[in-house]
């Protein structure tokens, strides 16, 4: 086997379910992961095609219940938490850091399995389909007929394929670095992935636990959320939350890194104050271990407690924010070109500032007592999640796809898509902030007619969105075959994947790369003006 | 493989950086029942009091006493290997196997026994996390016999030597470990004041 | 930016004025940013814009600026604890005791609300008070946890089984709002709704009046009984009576029926059934309806289930 041959060329089902190659685990998981983002949304389209109307219609409540439960575990679950970290953090980590293989090639096929067999047992509850909300709050989840055990075990496996994938980045990131490569050489998409793998590591198992105790509550009657029995089901929103709030960094960490590539590329300018956002996304993973309570403000915790996380909650805004100045900073006196992936990384800044401003009303204890299980959080999450978290992934879809794949996105489909999918998202999610604002409650199988119009107008925007993602997915697939056949480094980007062949060869590199300087050196050889 | 690089006389340093993020994620997941004993123990003392004494203190005890001779049998293991003797490597791990083995016996007599008396996870909230804890930890018990199985089956093949051991050096973190986390329970358990 | 007419002048309660306060206070400061931010970020897209195929132009090495960093720390960090701080004297205004007011107990269970004022008359999914004065509302739950939520006085907590919570009105406008249930519960959550009827002083009194003497005539018999077990019970939550479906079967003229059972059966609905369907509810569960109705062997006793079918068999 030649070493310049590509990763692709093995053919056959064996080569790829038995592989060891970090990039074909990248693309199993981008497969699976988008899978799911696929099913997720229809459900989601289903759910918004119901709230066209106030009153019961097209089916029962309970299959409501059913499908935004599906919608939110999936997305959650199957699509966000692991999108960015196992598909593209695989593919791209010892890419990018001038590594053959991370750290424990056969660990991390592992943790692939892992994640199927999760969903596969996931799947297998679907003969009774939970209606529990992706939240599983007790004691309704812990009395509920459905199969939540079944659940809680496979996202048990799913969770422990998380905590495997991020051990193996830690400790890729730290043994496997090409000579030269400083921490402060490491492009910042490994600074971001970094601080995912932290939490991934540390705030999984505390779920694992929660879902254990969840289990043993049903089987065995432990009752430790059952205050018949004593226990407390606030004890259960603590640890949930304990773990779900730190998981929306590992969602977000990763989409910001890949900003960080993006926005320096396309507008030929080094990125501004990159030891502050490399340390920004160490502060955020650190301080949103502290910050859980923000979704228990009106649980019944006690008014100190609130008090003391809405503070703490208000700090992980200030490195946020910072992230965000650093990145339009950097597009100061650029030489901007609007390719898909710099479109994407504007749409991504674009969005996430609304989603984290709007995060204010919610972080404050007087206005979250209001918005707090309204449609205003349901906005402020798609914003962050779908508006922060998606929108960077699609960034990196298509700033990676020439090297994934070998070929060439048809960049006039790509920005047809984007349009679409921009507008629909406003139009769907926009009128969300007023709906809540004006007091629709989440989770609402039928409303009251008030709310009607906005309803209308939301579902359709999920309609111009849906055929937005339609024509993208469409243009992924299509390129694959006719995309024209893509350079080495299409971008001119300074990162060391781009140095290799497009589709990297099997071993990454044939010799090892010496790192002699960062990664975002543009415009150094014709610069003049050297900053500190 | 790249991960097989030296540093110094242990493990790789990949290896020891993986098994010691992998006992962080251990710590936390015992850490969530350690939290939850906490705050039922504030809030209902009499409660944990009076169900503690139902315990057989002595079972507890000697379980103790099996656990951390086993953790010696490990260490012994890992010593003989670092020096190449890998005969006394091999009847370091099988003592170890057995001395987990006989923790599990005994195990499974106070939990019969526990039972016979209506004891169950069901009972009282002490109970609930007893059992729940104690049996966590003896699947964790399982999953390191497990792996000290394979162990010996690679040893009898000759695969460990002075300068190969790496899966020896982590499983003994590993049981150390688990270890630890016994040394946590028995007190919280069986010993309140 | 989002639509203010639900913000203005709905000075509905006592806490309302003041958290729309603050909403207005963060959203100055977010449309500020949103203006900054956003205007940079599109001018900088524009006005640095390289054409499709040009090479790239000659670009300023910046790295960074120190003094930059510090002032988008600091500055933003300010306004935080600012945003905080208001928040906070909010939110403790809002938990804090109203002196003077009156107990009124609330127990909620699926998918119904049921108020209980002092003098132990109770109502479903009803609220009456009168204006200007405050009320203190002593919160529990008979199964999972729901959530208290009255959009138009900016106020809501969530309801949890075994512990009360609590929520300190004080009505300032009278008029109709809606009460919603904000936690989910399950299948009728959404139906989960109620009404806060806020009256004059005189009018409130006046109501009062009557419905003592309603109570007063009804008197024992067990019809009457049965009907106030109903509602005291939370069984609307799930039943109509007036021959809709809810999350549950109706109890329209249900008695001698027959009913069609999840597994074909059929049986005749007399009061044995009745009286199991309320003590073993998921034993016999009617055909296309989910088998989640909770147990009432322990929380009525036999003369209650007795009452609540005799109440049943009205419902012709």
């Amino acid at each position: 086997m030649s070493q310049t041959e590509s990763y692709l060329a093995h053919k056959g089902f064996k080569s790829w379910a038995l592989t060891m190659d970090h990039k074909r685990i990248g693309v199993m998981y981008l497969v699976t992961t988008h899978l799911f983002f696929l099913i997720g949304g229809f459900l989601a389209l289903l759910l918004r095609l119901k709230l066209l109307s106030p009153g019961p219609a097209l089916f029962s409540a309970h299959t409501y219940d059913v499908l935004f439960t599906m919608h939110g575990a999936m997305m959650i679950f199957l699509f966000i938490i692991p999108a960015i970290p196992s598909s593209l953090g695989n593919f791209f980590i010892p890419l990018l850091i001038g590594a053959r293989d991370v750290a424990f090639p056969k660990l991390n096929l592992f943790s692939y399995y892992l994640f199927v067999s999760g969903i596969l047992v996931i799947l297998i509850s679907l003969v009774q389909p939970i209606d529990t909300g992706w939240t599983f709050y007790t004691p309704f989840s812990a009395e509920n007929s459905a199969a939540v055990t079944t659940v809680s075990f496979g996202l048990f496996l799913v969770g422990m394929s998380s905590i495997l994938t991020g051990l193996n980045f830690i400790v890729t990131i730290h043994t496997l670095r090409a000579p030269g490569m400083t921490w402060y050489r490491l492009p910042l998409f490994i600074w971001g992935m970094y601080g995912t793998s932290v939490i991934q590591v540390l705030s999984t198992p505390v779920i694992g636990i929660t879902f254990l105790l969840l289990v043993a509550e049903r089987l065995f009657g432990v009752g430790f959320f059952d205050p018949a029995k004593g226990g407390d089901p606030l004890l259960f929103q603590h640890f949930f939350w304990f773990y779900s709030h730190p998981v929306v960094y590992v969602m977000i960490l990763p989409a910001m890194g890949i900003i960080s590539e993006v926005i320096p590329c396309f507008a030929r300018k080094p990125i501004f104050g990159y030891k502050a956002i490399a340390y920004s996304a160490l502060a955020i993973a650190f301080i949103s271990f502290l910050v859980w309570g923000h979704h228990m403000f009106v649980s019944g915790m006690s008014t100190t407690a609130g008090v003391i996380f809405s503070f703490l909650t208000f700090f992980v805004a200030v490195p946020t924010g910072m992230k965000i100045f650093n990145w339009i900073a950097t597009l100061y006196k650029g030489s901007i070109s609007l390719d898909s992936p710099m479109l994407w990384a504007l749409t991504f800044i674009f969005l996430f500032i609304i989603g984290g401003l709007t995060g204010l009303f919610l972080g404050s204890l007087a206005t979250d007592v209001h918005v707090h299980d309204t449609y205003f959080l349901v906005a402020h999450f798609h914003y962050t999640m779908m508006g922060g978290t998606v929108m960077g992934l699609f960034s990196g879809l298509h700033y990676w796809y020439p090297k994934i794949t070998g070929r060439m996105l048809d960049e006039r489909w790509a920005k047809h898509a984007w349009w679409m999918i921009v507008v629909g998202f406003n139009v769907t999610f926009f009128p969300m902030f007023i709906l809540g604002m004006q007091g629709m409650p989440r989770r609402y199988a039928e409303y009251p007619a008030k709310y009607h119009s906005l309803n209308v107008l939301a579902t359709v925007g999920s309609w111009l969105l849906a055929v937005g993602i339609v024509i993208m997915f469409a243009n992924f697939i299509r390129s694959l075959n006719r995309g024209a056949i893509a350079p080495a480094n299409p971008w001119e980007a300074l990162t060391l994947e781009w140095q290799v062949p497009s589709p990297p060869p099997e071993e990454n590199f044939e010799v090892i790369p010496t790192v002699t300087d960062w990664p975002y050196s543009y415009g150094k050889e014709t610069g003049d003006t050297r900053g500190k | 493989m790249a991960s097989k690089e030296k540093a110094g006389k242990g493990a790789p340093v990949a290896a020891r950086l993986g098994i010691w993020t992998f006992l962080a994620t251990e710590l936390l997941l015992f850490g969530g029942l350690f939290t939850a004993y906490t705050v039922f123990r504030i809030t209902y003392p009499d409660l944990f009091h009076q169900e503690h004494l139902k315990l057989n203190r002595l079972l507890g005890a000697l379980n103790t006493v099996v656990l951390l001779t086993s953790s010696l049998s490990m260490a012994v293991a890992i010593a003989a290997i670092r020096q190449g003797k890998k005969r006394l490597m091999q009847a370091g791990i099988v003592l170890t196997l057995v001395l987990a083995a006989a923790f599990l016996a005994i195990k499974y007599m106070e939990w019969t026994e526990d039972f016979a008396r209506g004891l169950y996870p069901g009972s009282n909230l002490f109970f609930g996390l007893y059992f729940v804890m104690t049996g966590l930890h003896g699947l964790h018990v399982i999953f390191g016999m497990c792996v000290m199985l394979y162990l010996v089956v690679q040893g009898q093949r000759n695969r460990f030597s002075a300068d190969y051991h790496t899966p020896v050096e982590i499983t003994g973190l590993y049981w150390h470990f688990v270890d630890l986390v016994w040394i946590y329970l028995f007190p919280l358990l069986y010993l309140i004041g | 930016m989002p639509d203010l007419t639900a913000l203005q002048g709905t000075e509905a309660s006592l806490a309302s004025h003041d958290v729309d306060a603050v909403f207005i206070f963060i959203l100055v400061i977010a449309a500020f940013f949103f203006v900054l931010t956003q205007g940079l970020l599109i001018y900088f897209a524009v006005r640095y814009r390289r054409k499709k195929g040009e090479p790239p132009a000659k670009t300023p090495y910046i790295t960074g600026k120190q003094w930059l960093e510090v002032v988008w720390i600091v500055l933003p960090s300010l306004l935080l604890v600012g945003i905080f701080a208001y928040g906070v004297i909010i939110f403790v205004k809002m938990r804090t005791p109203i002196p003077g007011a009156t107990d009124v107990q609330v127990t909620a269970s699926q998918f119904q609300w049921s108020f209980k004022y002092p003098d132990g008359r109770t109502y479903s999914n009803e609220l009456h008070l009168a204006v200007g004065k405050p009320v203190k509302l002593i919160m529990t739950s008979r199964d999972v946890i729901h959530g208290l939520f009255i959009p138009d006085y900016r106020q809501k907590q969530d309801v949890l089984p075994g512990r009360y919570t609590y929520l300190w009105l004080l009505p300032k406008r009278i008029g109709t709002f809606d009460i919603y249930c904000s936690q989910y519960c399950g299948t009728g959550h959404s139906l989960m709704r109620a009404t806060l009827t806020v009256m004059g002083q005189n009018d409130y009194l006046a109501w009062e009046q009557s419905e003592k003497q309603k109570q007063q005539s009804a008197g024992a018999s067990p019809k009457a009984k049965g009907k106030a077990l109903f509602d005291s019970s939370g069984c609307g939550g799930c039943h109509s009576i007036d021959g809709s479906a809810k999350v549950g079967p109706t109890l329209k003229g249900v008695f001698g029926s027959t009913v069609t059972l999840a597994d074909g059966k059929q049986v005749k609905a007399d009061e044995e059934y009745l009286r199991e369907s309320i003590t073993e509810p998921n034993e016999q569960v009617v055909k296309g309806f989910q088998p989640i109705m909770p147990t009432f062997k322990s929380t009525l006793k036999d003369d209650d289930i007795a009452a609540i079918i005799a109440y049943i068999k009205t419902l012709k």
